[in-house]
């Protein structure tokens, strides 16, 4: 059953820009993307675009539909009503590059500054030797597709741009916890966690883990378990006063 | 045609440079940020999960306040309401436990405690969100903009203080137990005799259940019971502990929501009984 949508779409670039009227038709089936790519083919042929597997899985196409970040290529069209107009804005939180492309090179610049994974030695046979119960937890932050729909929903960046120096955002956050609960690992990020990559900024509204493509419990397996690590370093003094009596290791 | 920007990408604003809200703030965008005043784009009803939070959340608070502070109706043999459990001086009424002082008489002894049970809720991880949500909008919701012009979150004065909520989680495993303490004493009859039940008793044992399932479904207690470990298989037990805190964790709003409820409605059936207005309806 085919019918034809009504789409505002956000076009311009750093300069300005608009939201902009199309009527596009629709298929059964399809989802935003698939009207974009139609919309781009037939009446607007430079609208800027990123995208890439279609599939969920390369975190290319994210955007904000209907003011909710979301990746287009996950949306179906059959969740909007026929005469609903459904507007499609790029991602608000990062620069814009031009129509629904940002630039989101914020979020490489912070992935760099993350201490590397910094593995204890190998056995001595050569091997590292870990049990599955001992990275489960981690492995489900592996799921990230990097689509940067959580650090666009995450209001400490989104509506104060200036905590972009202090703040890391939640993908990274989770990248400290997934390292920090490695059994392998040996750095203590901790206090990096704290003091260089903002996790005091997180007031925990959860936005993070509403908007994950993956269903990745961002909050509550990685950013408040962080947090309590960060309680036993530097605010819990029964932790404190076991690593001064030799009871808890002092890092 | 449209012109393109070929500065360089810079993308964090320098402080002070009046870079605010991509929808809010001081009246326009951040720098480089696609330019939409709207605050928000959402069409769905975002306002109403806020809005439902604090009327419930308010309608708590002014009931819980007049409580704590009316000093009187906490207590009708053999209950006694959870908002005065324990009651720790000697101007209790009915027989109570334990009695540590005399306070003054003005004093309603729902004071010397209550700030226990408020500080765990205060710093709770789900009731965090509910309230910088709802009470201070930041945010509002997900992709709506907050009305404040600076954030600085849990970094500062007062807020670092939410990191000891470990500390309230001792407090609340403690009255925890108080409280079933007092629901077992609920098996009395109003003479003391041992060996009945009421309707009083069943209602005090179910809130006694559901405050301790939100005391140890919470996100410290996870973090306490095996949490911080990074190798489980070292720690088999702990591990065992972990994984079922872990189940109640993900129920942690549910136990939040349905034990203010039935701490509120336990205190009101004492009130009930003690004012006279209905009598315990006995099993046995």
């Amino acid at each position: 059953m085919t019918y034809d949508a009504t789409f505002r779409v956000w076009r311009g670039d750093a300069s300005g820009g608009d939201l902009q009227t199309f009527t596009v038709p629709v298929n059964e089936g399809e989802v935003v993307l698939d009207v974009v790519h139609r919309l781009q083919s037939t009446q607007a042929g430079d609208l800027a675009v990123r995208w890439n597997c279609k599939a969920g899985k390369c975190g290319s196409c994210s955007a904000e539909i209907n003011g909710r970040p979301r990746l287009m290529c996950m949306t179906r069209m059959s969740s909007f009503a026929e005469d609903e107009t459904v507007t499609l804005t790029p991602l608000r939180t990062f620069p814009v590059v031009r129509d629904l492309v940002t630039d989101v090179s914020y979020n490489y610049e912070k992935a760099a500054q993350i201490p590397a994974f910094t593995p204890r030695p190998r056995d001595p046979d050569g091997n590292h030797r870990m049990q599955q119960v001992d990275v489960e937890r981690s492995q489900e932050f592996r799921k990230c597709i990097e689509c940067y729909l959580c650090q666009d929903t995450c209001h400490v960046i989104r509506d104060h741009e200036e905590n972009k120096r202090a703040f890391a955002g939640p993908r990274f956050l989770i990248r400290l916890a997934e390292l920090d609960m490695h059994p392998l690992d040996t750095t203590d990020r901790r206090n990096a966690a704290q003091e260089e990559f903002g996790l005091g900024y997180c007031n925990i509204t959860k936005c993070c883990t509403e908007v994950c493509p993956e269903g990745i419990h961002l909050t509550d397996n990685g950013i408040i378990p962080l947090k309590e690590r960060v309680v036993d370093r530097r605010f819990d003094p029964l932790t404190w006063l076991g690593s001064r009596i030799g009871r808890r290791p002092r890092s | 045609m449209r012109t393109r920007d070929d500065a360089p990408v810079t993308t964090t604003a320098p402080r002070g440079s009046g870079a605010v809200s991509a929808g809010r703030g001081s009246g326009g965008p951040a720098p480089r940020r696609a330019t939409i005043a709207a605050r928000t784009l959402r069409t769905d009803r975002w306002w109403v999960q806020p809005l439902v939070t604090v009327v419930v959340l308010l309608l708590f608070i002014a009931y819980s306040t007049f409580r704590a502070f009316q000093n009187a109706y906490y207590s009708a043999e053999p209950y006694i309401s959870p908002f005065y459990s324990p009651c720790i001086t000697t101007r209790c009424e009915g027989d109570s436990f334990p009695e540590f002082f005399t306070g003054p008489a003005w004093i309603s002894p729902a004071i010397y405690i209550l700030v226990l049970p408020l500080g765990i809720r205060l710093t709770c991880y789900y009731y965090r969100k509910a309230y910088y949500r709802s009470f201070w909008l930041s945010p509002p919701a997900c992709a709506v903009a907050e009305p404040h012009r600076r954030y600085t979150g849990e970094t500062r004065f007062p807020l670092v203080g939410q990191n000891v909520h470990r500390y309230f989680l001792y407090a609340a495993l403690l009255f925890n137990v108080i409280l079933f303490y007092e629901a077992v004493r609920g098996f009395r009859d109003e003479t003391g005799e041992w060996g009945h039940m009421g309707l009083g008793t069943l209602i005090l044992l179910v809130n006694a259940v559901m405050l301790f399932l939100y005391s140890v479904s919470c996100h410290s207690c996870r973090h306490i019971v095996g949490g911080r470990l990074n190798s489980f298989s070292k720690h088999p037990l702990r591990y065992r502990a972990w994984t079922l805190v872990s189940r109640l964790n993900a129920r942690h709003m549910q136990y939040a929501w349905i034990s203010l409820f039935t701490v509120a409605f336990a205190d009101f059936y004492v009130f009930l009984l003690a004012t006279g207005t209905i009598t315990d309806l006995r099993f046995f």
